[in-house]
């Protein structure tokens, strides 16, 4: 963190480069008057180009490619390119393929959400060994658990180590490997379940089950009840989208996590010819703003005047909307699982059932950890009510595919941080333009040509900062969105 | 005890009991690292993360045990709990002292046009420092420079045909700009568990037994001439594959869920690659790629543009 005064009395920039405990490379500034940020910029550092590295290539070689933009969502990334090129191919998927795929991308929901709670969040509310990599910290790093909740939660965190690699196991049963798997395929899934490793899915899966529903979920709301102040802190527009996961039927048109909009406090439904793509204050050239995606362009221009990130601004009928485990939860508006009812009656005296009881206490830090908390245990009950008896051991999970020669394709998703879209164009059978949106884009984006914040930023404003030696608050907010 | 040479070959090239986990790594090679626990900072520069996700999933020793015990992780931006300038300059700092002593760990290639600036990694008093300038500056001290990963071994994804950044290997930035220091590449997109955690117990070990220069020696013998462990990457997929006798009976499979022939008219790059999958198999064994679908030669300096197309022949 590196701080200078601004030229105007009494403020004071804050830099946070890096941000740590996210994937990918980030830089935060922030502007603090009074105790409180009154401005924010998001600054992405890195740009490594696969749409230009995808054209003249094998259009199926994309969803092994794309796979490799992210190391802990490589199975979200698997499934948007693969429902690319589904669509572009013309190919149904069967229903032992659709259902294998939620099992294979289901495992990686919950070992994402995981991962995300205890091994990058989690350092912001408990006290690591005092040993690095968990030292140094800030000075008053504003840690408030009892040393024996504090030792409990330490314990906890090496256990999840342990559940986030089951995890990857369940994945790999049926995907191939994990990071980056091998076993989902434009037409469906590689690997037909066999009753033997459907027995050792579930076998792990029971384990991966019992962990979140009585561990990381209660354990949210617990921390959460230390820090009740930060229900009230990064609001941000509450504006959410989702495009919907987990497809429930065949026609692909039931989702487990449905699709939706919610705008300036209405629901809408989801209609994605209004997405856009702005780079006015990114390091992209003029020529690739205000496009839709399927005319998406990506032309780095690093020196540009004003810029500073290598993330597009993307908006949906020219709104930002946050994206992520929370945009979800409010969109879809589920049950709240028991334990979360039970702890918000006995820890914080409130009465709700349903998602959006929370009310704005949702739209903050803790409320985007609960909203991760009660998706994963959505997902293992999914993957245990539905998927583990749907599932045909030795029936077809692949459909033979053909190449076109011209073809478009789109791809929808979840990845667990938010919404993912692929998009590719086929020409001469061989990919002539292909766009990747992922949830970066929607959360962690820089300034639009509207001259709107991007969600993260605007999350920012009115951040508490007292101490501007310990900018805490600031990161947590960051981090509670998983960018 | 503790592990020699020989040992280590042995171990990680004889039989692999049980579901196929390598046993290389017991209790008491673990309990015998205790001794020298070097300083380790770990880079990020165009990459997935991946790598440090699957260095997660290590089993023998666990990632606690190797983070609480086995080394000292100084620097590492998706795990530690530090951040910004104070975390930047810690590594710096911490460098500086264990000068010539230290272990560096790199994920991701170094993109080198527009100065770097295709990668910046954090900031000191408002000067920015590109993946380029660290890695040239950490390198340059370190007692050893290891790749995790085909990004920074060779190049990988961000260096393939169509790239703007001009990316390259950390071997090349290093080589191009005198940087002597002695390098290790554990390729794999990501590489697997046992290959970098494996690798870092037998560095550690030979250090704690011949001292740092004919330890770090001991190491580089390992080497094929790619630059990787021999123990690790030292047998063809292709000629150790369960397929092998379908392939040579021409039985080829032709759809991916036909899992009794051989998997190479879907693709598979077996035949190009080299390392221990068909033995080791990922994720606490339970699958790996060609036994699922294909293998993508991942661990080849090729990767990806000599591996694609990925189904079709090599
Ligand atoms: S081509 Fe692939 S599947 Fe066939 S024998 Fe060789 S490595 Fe095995
Ligand atoms: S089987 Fe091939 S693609 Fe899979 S990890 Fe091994 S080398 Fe890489």
């Amino acid at each position: 963190m590196s701080q200078a005064s601004d030229a105007t009395k009494g403020k004071l920039k804050i830099a946070i480069d890096p941000v740590t405990r996210i994937e990918g490379h980030l830089k935060a500034e922030v502007l603090v008057e009074g105790g409180k940020v009154v401005d924010a910029w998001l600054s992405g550092g890195m740009y490594r180009g696969f749409e230009n590295i995808l054209v003249g290539r094998d259009p199926r070689d994309a969803a092994q490619l794309t796979q490799r933009l992210c190391g802990v969502c490589p199975t979200a990334h698997s499934t948007a390119s693969c429902r690319a090129l589904d669509d572009a191919f013309e190919v149904k998927v069967t229903t032992n393929g659709r259902v294998t795929r939620n099992l294979i991308f289901g495992a990686n929901y919950l070992q994402s959400h995981i991962l995300h709670f205890y091994h990058l969040a989690a350092l912001d509310f408990v006290r690591g060994p005092s040993k690095a990599p968990f030292v140094p910290r800030f000075p008053h790093p504003d840690l408030r658990l009892d040393e024996k909740t504090n030792a409990a939660a330490v314990d906890q965190y090496v256990k999840a180590l342990e559940i986030r690699r089951i995890c990857h196991e369940m994945v790999a049963m049926f995907g191939g490997k994990m990071p980056h798997i091998s076993g989902q395929v434009a037409g469906g899934t590689t690997e037909i379940p066999t009753e033997e490793k459907l027995k050792e899915y579930a076998s792990r899966f029971k384990v991966v089950q019992k962990f979140v529903s009585e561990v990381y979920v209660p354990t949210v709301y617990l921390i959460g009840s230390v820090y009740k102040d930060l229900f009230d802190v990064g609001r941000g527009y509450k504006n959410c989208m989702a495009y919907g996961v987990f497809p429930l039927d065949d026609e692909e048109s039931e989702f487990l996590l449905k699709s939706g909009v919610y705008i300036d406090g209405k629901d809408e439904k989801f209609d994605s010819d209004l997405i856009r793509e702005y780079v006015k204050y990114s390091w992209f050239d003029e020529s690739c703003t205000d496009l839709h995606p399927s005319k998406g362009k990506t032309i780095p221009q690093v020196h540009k005047d004003g810029a500073y990130s290598f993330v597009k601004s993307s908006r949906y009928n020219k709104k930002p909307v946050e994206v992520g485990p929370l945009a979800r939860m409010w969109v879809q508006n589920p049950d709240l699982s028991p334990m979360g009812r039970k702890q918000l009656k006995e820890l914080f005296g409130i009465e709700a059932t349903k998602f959006r009881d929370l009310g704005d206490m949702a739209f903050s830090i803790m409320g985007r950890h609960i909203a991760r908390a009660e998706e994963a245990y959505i997902v293992a009950n999914a993957i245990g009510d539905i998927w583990l008896k749907e599932v045909k051991p030795g029936e077809e999970t692949y459909v033979k595919t053909n190449i076109p020669v011209s073809a478009e394709g789109l791809g929808l998703t979840e990845a667990p941080r938010g919404s993912l879209l692929h998009y590719i164009n086929i020409k001469n059978s061989v990919t002539a333009n292909y766009q990747l949106m992922p949830a970066t884009l929607w959360n962690t984006n820089p300034r639009d040509d509207m001259g709107q914040r991007g969600p993260v930023e605007q999350a920012l404003i009115g951040c508490p900062v007292p101490d501007e030696s310990n900018p805490v608050n600031v990161s947590r907010i960051i981090r509670s969105f998983d960018p | 005890m503790s592990l020699t040479r020989r040992d280590f070959v042995k171990l990680c090239t004889g039989t692999v009991a049980g579901f196929g986990i390598s046993q290389m790594f017991n209790p008491e090679i673990v309990h015998a690292l205790k001794k020298f626990v070097p300083n380790c900072f770990w880079l990020q520069g165009q990459g997935c993360t991946g790598c440090s996700v699957s260095i997660l999933n290590s089993v023998h020793p666990s990632i606690a045990e190797v983070l609480l015990e086995a080394i000292n992780l100084d620097f590492h931006p998706t795990i530690m709990g530090c951040e910004g300038e104070q975390a930047f300059s810690y590594m710096f700092d911490q460098a500086k002292e264990q000068a010539g002593k230290y272990v560096l760990i790199i994920e991701g290639a170094v993109p080198v046009a527009e100065d770097g600036h295709f990668c910046v990694l954090g900031e000191i008093e408002h000067k920015d420092y590109t993946m380029l300038e660290t890695t040239i500056k950490m390198a340059k001290d370190a007692a050893l420079v290891v790749n995790v990963g085909t990004c920074s071994a060779y190049g990988g994804i961000p260096a393939a045909k169509g790239n703007l950044t001009e990316s390259k290997s950390v071997g090349q930035v290093l080589a191009e700009n005198g940087v002597k220091t002695p390098v290790v590449n554990i390729p794999g997109c990501p590489p697997h568990p046992d290959w970098m955690v494996g690798t870092l117990v037998v560095a550690i070990n030979a250090i704690e037994q011949h001292g740092l220069e004919k330890g770090l020696a001991e190491v580089v013998k390992l080497l094929d001439d790619e630059g990787r462990p021999v123990p690790f990457y030292g047998k063809n997929i292709h000629d150790n594959c369960p397929y092998l006798d379908q392939f040579d009976q021409d039985n080829y499979a032709d759809v991916f869920t036909d899992k009794s022939k051989c998997r190479y008219e879907l693709g598979c790059k077996g035949p190009l690659s080299n390392s221990d999958c068909f033995k080791r198999k990922w994720n606490g064994g339970v699958n790996w790629c060609v036994e699922n679908s294909v293998c993508l030669g991942c661990v080849e300096p090729g990767f990806p543009d000599e591996m694609s197309p990925f189904y079709e022949p090599c």
